[in-house]
C-alpha cells in the first residue's frame, strides 16, 4: 500500500507567502493569549494544597468526589489513602482566597455531603519556593534543548539550517504552549517534560528534510533553490506523513487508555507532533529559503571552487 | 549480494537472548509485601511467625505466602494491597514497638534468574506508591550558630588568658571584640588570630576605642554548610531507617536540599513526626554507692535515678547532668594513642568543656555513663482507633572510668570494637540536627493509584503497539512484518536494560516507551520509502535494498542525535518523574536504532539475500 501512487510533485514553496501569514497569525495569537492569560499551571508550578480527611467508615471515591463538586471543587484529585477510610483531595489554589480558606470549604463540603461523619486529619500545603525553581528551569532547560540543537546543526550541515530549524522549533513550542493556554488546560511538570520531546519530535522531522536539501542541492545540477526545495520535500512527503501518523497512533492510545495523569502529557505531544510535521514542511524549510541558502553553501568543502556554481535566479 | 556475515548474525541472536533473559524477570508478579524485622529488644523467631499467622488468621486477611528470610526478617506477602494494609494496621498494633513493619513489593522470580543479576525494573513512587519529601536545610542559622558559638569561644579564650575587654559582641556577620588600650587590643588581636584561624581579623580604632573585627573566611563558611548538609542527611537517615521502610532513599539534591523518598510508606504524619524527632546524649556520672537491687525493689537512692543499657542491664546514675549533647561540636572514632583501643572523640563548647574539666576533676577513677535519649512516636489501638503518642526512650549506650580530668575535646574507650566506635561517633553526632530544616514539598501516592497507574500504562502500550503493528503490515507488507518483529525486540532490549540498570520507571516513563514505539519504526520508514524510490527509478530489487539501507543511514542518525540531545537536557534538568522520562527516551532511541538498522536488515538479508528476487514484497 502507498499514500501516494507515483512521486508527488507539489509545488510547496509556491504557497509560502500564506503559509507565513496563517504561521504569523496563530503564532500572534498564542503569543497574545499567553501574555494575557497565561498559562493554568498545575500544582507543580504554583505550589499547591492536600486534605487529608478520616471516614468512620470506609469511603466511596466517587462519593466524595461529588461532594467536593457540589462545593465547586470539580478539579480536586481524590484518592484513597493508607486505609480505605482516609481520603486525599488535592486540591489548586485559587486567586483571592488564601489556602486554609480552599481547605475549610473542602472540608465542610464533605462533612455536609457526609452528615458529620468526616474527620478532618491534615491540611498540608506545597512551598510556593519550589514551584518558582522549577519555572526558571522549565525556561532554561528548554533554552539549553535550543541552543544544543542549533550549536549541532550548525556543525552538521549549515548556519541557516540552524537557524530554520530553530525557527521552526521556537514556532512549535510557542503553538503548543499558546493552544494549551487558549484552552486553559492544565501545565505541568509532565506537559513540560512533552514540549521538550516535542523539540526533540519536530526536529527529527526537520532534519529529515534538510537532509535530503542538502543531498539534492549536491546532486542536482540544475534547478534553482525553491526547485531543490520543492523536490526534496516532495521525495520525503510520504516519509514525512507516515511516521507522523504511527506517532500520532501512539499518542491517542496513550491519551484514551493512558489515565488522566498522563492525559495532558498524551495531548501536549498530539498538538506538537501536528504542528511540528506543518512547520518541518513550511517554517524550517521555508526560513531557509528566506534565508538566502544555495547550491554553493552545501558542496562539500574539499570540493569548493572546483565546480562551477549556479547563481541564484 | 546483501549477506550478513556469520558474526553479525550471532551477535544479534546474542542480543536477542541477553534481552529476553533480563527482560524475563518482569513477567513475574510483583506482590504487596511487608517485611517484619526485630528491633533492638527483639528477634524474629519461628514463635514470631506462629504469632503472626494466628493473628492474620484471627482477623480472617489471608496472606498468599510467609517467608524466614536469612537476613533474620519475616517476608509476608499478600494478594492485594487492601490486605496488605489491613495486616499492617494490626501488626502493627498486636506486635508493638519491638518488631517494625515496613511496606515493600515481592516478586517469585527464580533463584537461577535472580543469581545472574536479572531483576523485575524498580518502580517509582508514582508506581508503587510511597512518600516523597523535600526538605530545605537552613544553611543561614547554621552560620549563624556557628558565629555564636564563636562568639562564646573567643570570650572564654580572652578571660583564660587574662586580656579583659569591654566588650565581646556579635554585629551581623561579625564578632566585635572592644578594648579601651591599643597595646591590650594588639595582644587580644595575636592570640584570637593564633587559636582560630579560621578566622579573618581586623583591627579598628575608633574615637578612643580599640576594636577587632572578626568573620568567618568563605572557606570555613563553605566548610560549615557542607558539614551541616552532610549532618543533617546522617541525621534524617537514622531517623528514616527507625521507621522501617524497604529501601527508603535519602540523597542530596543541589546545594542545600535534600530528598527523601519512602516506597510503600503511606503515612506523612509519621514520617514528618520521625523526621523532627528529637534525639540527643547526657553524660552523668554513676551512683556507685547506691544499690542496684534496692531500686529496682522500688527503693532509689536520694539524687539518683535508674536507668538501662540496651542490653537491658539495670544501673543507677546521678541525676545531676554534666553535658548535654547540644554541646558537642564533633565526634569522630579513632584509636587511643597509647593503648591501640577503639575511641570516640568527642569535641565540646567552651561553657561545656569547663564544667566538664570540673567534674572530671573531682571524680578520677569513678565510671561516667553517656545516655542516649530519643523522642518517638508508637502507635497503640485505643477504643477502635489508631492513636500515635510520642514516646521518650532513654537508654545508656556507654559506661567508662575518668582515667584522667579532660576539658573540651576527649575521648571514650571501653568499647568493644572500631565498629562499635564508629557507631557511637554517628549516634553522637546525629543526636541533632545541625540546622533546621523545612519541608517545601510533599507528594503521597497512594498504592491504588499505584497500581491503577500501572494498568492504564501497561494497556496503552499494548494498544499503541497493536495500532502501529497493523499499519505497518497493511503499508509495507513483509518488509512491515520485519520491522514489527524489530518493534517488539526493542520493546524487549527497552525492559532488559532498565532492569539491568534498575533505572527508576515512573508513570512518564512508560510515556516515554509509549513514544519510542511510535518514533523507533521511524527509522524503517525512512530505509523502506528508500528503498521503494530505487525501486521507482528502476533500481534491481538487491540493489534496492542495499542503497535504501545505505543512504538512509546518515539521515537516520542525524535524526537521532537531535533527539538524543533533548533527552540529556531533560535528564539534565528533570526531577524524579520527568528524570524517568528522559531515561527510557534515551534507552529507546539507541536500541530502536540498533534493532531498526542492524535487526531488520539482518532478516531481510536472511529472506532476499544471495538469490534470485523479481519483486520485493514492499
Amino acid at each position: 500500500m502507498q499514500l501516494f501512487k507515483s512521486e508527488t510533485s507539489i509545488r510547496f514553496m509556491a504557497r509560502r507567502k500564506m503559509a507565513m501569514l496563517i504561521s504569523g497569525a496563530i503564532l500572534l495569537a498564542s503569543l497574545l493569549s499567553i501574555i494575557v492569560q497565561g498559562l493554568n499551571l498545575g500544582i507543580d508550578f504554583t505550589g499547591g494544597i492536600l486534605v487529608e480527611v478520616g471516614y468512620k467508615k470506609p469511603a466511596e471515591l466517587a462519593g466524595v468526589r461529588s461532594a467536593l463538586a457540589q462545593g465547586g471543587f470539580d478539579d480536586a484529585m481524590v484518592q484513597h489513602f493508607g486505609t480505605s477510610q482516609d481520603v486525599l483531595v488535592r486540591l489548586a489554589p485559587r486567586d483571592g482566597m488564601e489556602s486554609a480558606e480552599i481547605s475549610d470549604k473542602a472540608y465542610a463540603a464533605l462533612s455536609a455531603a457526609s452528615g458529620g461523619g468526616v474527620e478532618l486529619r491534615r491540611v498540608e500545603f506545597v512551598g510556593p519556593q519550589v514551584g518558582d525553581e522549577l519555572t526558571e528551569q522549565g525556561g532554561l532547560a528548554m533554552l539549553y534543548a535550543l541552543i544544543g540543537i542549533l550549536i549541532y546543526v550548525a556543525l552538521r550541515f549549515e548556519y541557516r539550517f540552524a537557524l530554520g530549524s530553530v525557527i521552526a522549533l521556537v514556532h512549535d513550542v510557542l503553538i503548543t504552549l499558546g493552544i494549551f493556554s487558549l484552552l486553559r488546560i492544565e501545565f505541568d511538570l509532565s506537559v513540560l517534560a512533552a514540549i521538550l520531546a516535542v523539540i526533540g519530535y519536530s526536529l527529527n522531522d526537520t532534519i529529515v528534510v534538510f537532509d535530503r536539501i542538502r543531498e539534492n542541492f549536491r546532486k542536482l545540477r540544475k534547478g534553482s533553490s525553491r526547485e531543490v526545495i520543492d523536490a526534496s520535500l516532495n521525495q520525503t512527503l510520504s516519509r514525512t506523513l507516515v511516521t507522523s501518523l504511527t506517532t500520532l497512533l501512539v499518542l491517542i492510545a496513550l491519551a484514551v487508555f493512558g489515565g488522566e495523569i498522563i492525559h495532558g502529557f498524551a495531548l501536549a505531544l498530539i498538538i506538537g507532533v501536528l504542528v511540528g510535521t506543518y512547520s518541518s514542511i513550511y517554517v524550517a524549510s521555508s526560513s531557509v529559503l528566506a534565508l538566502g541558502v544555495s547550491k554553493a553553501d552545501l558542496m562539500p568543502v574539499e570540493k569548493e571552487g572546483a565546480e562551477a556554481v549556479d547563481a541564484e535566479p | 549480494m546483501n549477506r550478513y556475515p556469520l558474526w553479525k548474525n550471532l551477535l544479534l541472536l546474542a542480543v536477542v537472548v541477553i534481552g529476553l533473559i533480563y527482560a524475563l524477570p518482569n513477567l513475574f508478579s510483583q506482590d504487596p509485601a511487608m517485611e517484619i524485622s526485630g528491633t533492638r529488644r527483639a528477634e524474629v523467631t519461628a514463635d514470631t511467625r506462629t504469632r503472626v499467622e494466628e493473628i492474620l488468621r484471627g482477623a480472617g486477611i489471608g496472606s498468599k505466602a510467609i517467608e524466614h528470610s536469612a537476613n533474620n526478617r519475616l517476608l509476608l506477602r499478600f494478594n492485594d494491597s487492601e490486605s496488605q494494609l489491613r495486616a499492617r494496621d494490626l501488626l502493627e498494633v498486636e506486635l508493638g514497638s519491638d518488631y517494625s513493619q515496613a511496606l515493600t513489593l515481592s516478586t517469585d522470580v527464580p533463584g537461577w534468574l535472580r543469581g545472574m543479576g536479572a531483576l523485575p525494573m524498580y518502580l517509582g513512587l508514582d508506581l508503587r506508591g510511597g512518600i516523597h519529601v523535600l526538605i530545605d536545610v537552613d544553611m543561614e542559622a547554621a552560620v549563624e550558630k556557628a558565629l555564636e558559638r564563636y562568639t562564646d569561644d573567643i570570650r572564654s579564650l580572652l578571660r583564660t588568658e587574662k586580656l579583659r575587654y569591654t566588650r565581646v559582641a556579635q554585629e551581623g556577620e561579625r564578632i566585635v571584640v572592644q578594648y579601651s588600650s591599643a597595646a591590650l587590643r594588639d595582644k587580644a588581636y595575636d592570640v584570637i588570630g593564633n587559636e582560630f584561624r579560621e578566622l579573618v581579623l581586623e583591627s579598628a580604632d575608633l574615637e578612643g576605642d580599640f576594636l577587632i573585627h572578626a568573620a568567618i573566611s568563605r572557606a570555613e563558611q563553605a566548610q560549615i554548610r557542607k558539614f551541616a548538609l552532610d549532618q543533617n542527611i546522617t541525621t534524617l537517615r537514622n531517623r528514616v531507617n527507625a521507621l522501617g521502610v524497604a529501601e527508603p532513599i535519602i540523597q542530596q539534591q543541589g546545594e542545600r536540599r535534600i530528598v527523601v523518598q519512602l516506597p510503600g510508606a503511606q503515612d506523612p504524619a509519621k514520617l514528618k513526626e520521625m523526621l523532627g524527632a528529637t534525639a540527643t546524649l547526657e553524660y552523668r556520672l554513676e551512683d556507685t554507692e547506691g544499690s542496684v537491687d534496692a531500686a529496682l525493689a522500688g527503693k532509689l537512692p536520694v539524687g539518683s535515678k535508674l536507668y538501662r543499657t540496651r542490653e537491658g542491664q539495670p544501673i543507677l546514675l546521678k541525676k545531676r547532668v554534666i553535658v548535654t549533647g547540644n554541646q558537642i561540636t564533633d565526634a569522630a572514632s579513632g584509636f587511643d594513642q597509647t593503648t591501640g583501643q577503639p575511641a570516640v572523640i568527642v569535641n565540646l563548647d567552651s561553657a561545656g568543656g569547663s564544667r566538664m574539666r570540673r567534674v572530671t576533676t573531682e571524680n578520677v577513677n569513678k565510671p561516667m555513663a553517656v545516655v542516649f535519649i530519643e523522642t518517638r512516636p508508637e502507635t497503640t489501638m485505643v477504643d477502635g482507633e489508631r492513636v500515635t503518642r510520642k514516646v521518650q526512650v532513654e537508654e545508656v549506650i556507654s559506661v567508662a572510668s575518668i582515667r584522667e580530668p579532660f576539658g573540651r575535646r576527649f575521648q571514650t574507650t571501653g568499647l568493644d570494637s572500631p565498629q562499635e566506635a564508629h557507631d557511637l561517633a554517628l549516634l553522637l553526632r546525629a543526636g541533632a540536627l545541625a540546622a533546621p530544616i523545612d519541608i517545601v514539598e510533599e507528594r503521597t501516592i497512594g498504592p491504588s493509584l499505584g497500581q491503577d497507574n500501572i494498568d492504564q500504562g501497561f494497556r496503552s502500550v499494548v494498544i499503541g503497539l497493536a495500532l502501529v503493528m497493523l499499519f505497518m503490515a497493511v503499508y509495507y507488507r513483509a518488509f512491515g512484518l520485519v520491522a514489527n518483529m524489530a518493534l517488539l525486540l526493542n520493546l524487549v532490549l527497552i525492559v532488559a536494560i532498565l532492569s539491568m540498570l534498575q533505572a527508576t520507571l515512573t508513570l512518564p516513563g512508560i510515556a516515554g516507551i509509549v513514544l519510542t514505539v511510535g518514533m523507533a519504526v521511524d527509522a524503517n520508514v525512512l530505509i523502506f520509502e528508500r528503498i521503494r524510490e530505487e525501486i521507482r527509478v528502476g533500481s534491481t530489487p538487491q540493489a534496492s535494498i542495499y542503497a535504501g539501507y545505505e543512504k538512509a543511514l546518515s539521515t537516520i542518525v542525524d535524526a537521532n542525535i537531535t533527539t538524543l540531545i533533548a533527552a540529556v537536557v531533560l535528564f539534565s534538568f528533570g526531577t524524579g518523574p520527568i528524570k524517568g522520562f528522559a531515561v527510557t527516551l534515551f534507552i529507546g532511541i539507541l536500541t530502536s536504532m540498533f534493532t531498526a538498522i542492524l535487526g531488520t536488515r539482518a532478516v531481510i538479508n536472511l529472506i532476499y539475500g544471495n538469490r534470485r528476487v523479481k519483486r520485493l514484497a514492499i
